[in-house]
């Protein structure tokens, strides 16, 4: 049986992300002792609130050491939400904090227009990285998804990794773009919701699940 | 622009999902955790449960609705019934659930809209309205069931309660739920008119020409679909290719 650890560094409603791992036959863990990285096959990394708390915490808690050793192996690793902001190098909320640095580029708030609110908070589309074919999702967490369909999305802030090769999907912001997901090598960060996205949200996970 | 959400609406009494017409004449309609799977098969956006009759004897019994939907059902879930405190709030998002709606809880204790977002985010916080026509082309805000009148007016209230920090409003015409006769277009449309936060539609759709109408003359976000949904009338998927038709984008799953 798969081993999937969740990591509870911060409130949240991780209950759905455990359940869309069970859905898949997981065994789940939820917790935030370090000793438990080392049986994991699999760690996901949720998170809701802001990126300086979130890493803060991480710190406090001692689990940014066990993370990224687990990373080193070569093992998959998940990032959602503020858990995929925390893998980049720094996030501009509420002053600059250093991040993970596992990806390098930054997060930003999204830049608000006519039409446009935030938090944003609904579904929008996943579409391919300009100048990238569908290919490019092939051997992803993307695979065998049709660009443009509707994720779940409640944030402010947004990654946009330095380089394009980082970026995995795009969604729209008004005129802009922001990076709904992201890969290098296996570690992989999702701005959006996928336990909360329908069908094409497991599909996800599921993929995640084969890596 | 964020695409146009077709909500599931269940109104729970009990173990039973229930609908009436104008919130009386209750039947019975089948299990929330049957209702919500179909649902979420024919491709909703999202699933609200409504305990009628929470607020009545102040006890919540949707926990363990939620607990279980949490199991198969991949969406965003908006649970509303004797919420009346932050605890009881944290307790469903515990649960599987991502924003509750409050009603009368918020007309008797306003700061408990505050006291919510603060503590879980204004995402988190759906301010339900029930609401009936009166004389003079205005409309007052009911509570418990749509039984006690409070004297509010609806474009006071909605004003106040975006004030105060609620992340969406859920507006339910009590005149026309359940009975198949059109939106409450220009209540709904007034709403939309008073607030920047989301307005969600709820009652007295008859068919999918009825939702467009709705979103394309009140400019609502989502509408929340009921006995459409439980008669068997029309499918979610259904209603969103006709939707499609008339140049509406709803969300694809």
């Amino acid at each position: 049986m798969k081993q999937v650890k969740i990591i509870n560094y911060f409130y949240g409603n991780i209950f759905s992300v455990a359940k869309a791992f069970e859905y898949f036959g997981c065994n789940v863990t939820i917790g935030n002792c370090p000793d438990e990285f080392k049986d994991a096959d699999y760690i996901v990394l949720p998170g809701v609130g802001a990126f300086g708390e979130g890493i803060r915490r991480l710190q406090e808690q001692n689990l940014i050491m066990p993370a990224l050793d687990f990373i080193k192996k070569g093992k998959p690793f998940l990032g959602i939400c503020l858990g995929m902001q925390l893998l980049f190098t720094c996030s501009e909320e509420f002053g600059v904090h250093k991040g993970l640095n596992i990806i390098p580029g930054t997060v930003k708030r999204l830049i608000e227009q006519p039409g446009t609110k935030i938090p944003n908070i609904g579904w929008n589309s996943i579409d391919i990285p300009e100048g990238r074919d569908h290919a490019f999702w092939g051997d992803s967490i993307l695979r065998g998804i049709s660009p443009g369909k509707d994720m779940y999305f409640v944030h402010s802030y947004a990654p946009y990794p330095e380089k394009d090769k980082y970026w995995l999907s795009r969604t729209p912001y008004g005129s802009d773009w922001f990076c709904s997901s992201t890969r290098k090598d296996n570690v992989y960060g999702c701005q959006f919701h996928p336990e909360k996205s329908g069908k094409t949200g497991l599909k996800i996970i599921e993929n995640f699940l084969k890596l | 622009m964020d695409k146009i959400r077709i909500i599931a609406r269940l109104d729970i009494k009990g173990p039973n999902v229930i609908k009436g017409i104008r919130y009386d004449g209750l039947r019975v309609m089948g299990k929330p955790d049957e209702m919500a799977g179909i649902y979420y098969e024919q491709g909703a956006d999202e699933v609200l449960y409504i305990d009628t009759v929470a607020s009545l004897y102040e006890r919540n019994n949707l926990t363990d609705i939620v607990r279980k939907a949490a199991t198969h059902i991949f969406i965003p879930m908006t649970v509303g019934g004797g919420i009346r405190s932050v605890e009881d709030a944290q307790k469903l998002l515990h649960s599987g659930a991502d924003k509750v709606a409050i009603n009368t809880a918020a007309v008797k204790r306003p700061e408990l809209i505050t006291e919510i977002a603060t503590a879980l985010g204004s995402q988190a916080v759906v301010v339900s309205l029930q609401v009936k026509r009166m004389s003079g082309g205005k409309w007052e805000i009911y509570i418990d069931c749509g039984r006690e009148k409070t004297g509010i007016d609806v474009l006071y209230w909605v004003k106040k309660v975006e004030d105060l920090g609620a992340g969406e409003i859920l507006v339910t015409s009590v005149d026309m739920d359940g009975t198949g006769e059109g939106f409450e277009t220009e209540l709904i449309r007034k709403v939309v008119e008073s607030v920047s936060i989301p307005v969600i539609a709820s009652g007295g759709a008859k068919t999918p020409e009825d939702i467009g109408g709705v979103i394309r003359d009140a400019g609502v976000d989502a509408v929340a679909v009921a006995s459409m949904l439980h008669y068997g009338r029309f499918t979610i998927a259904e209603i969103k290719e006709i939707l499609g038709r008339n140049s509406i984008a709803a969300v694809r799953h």
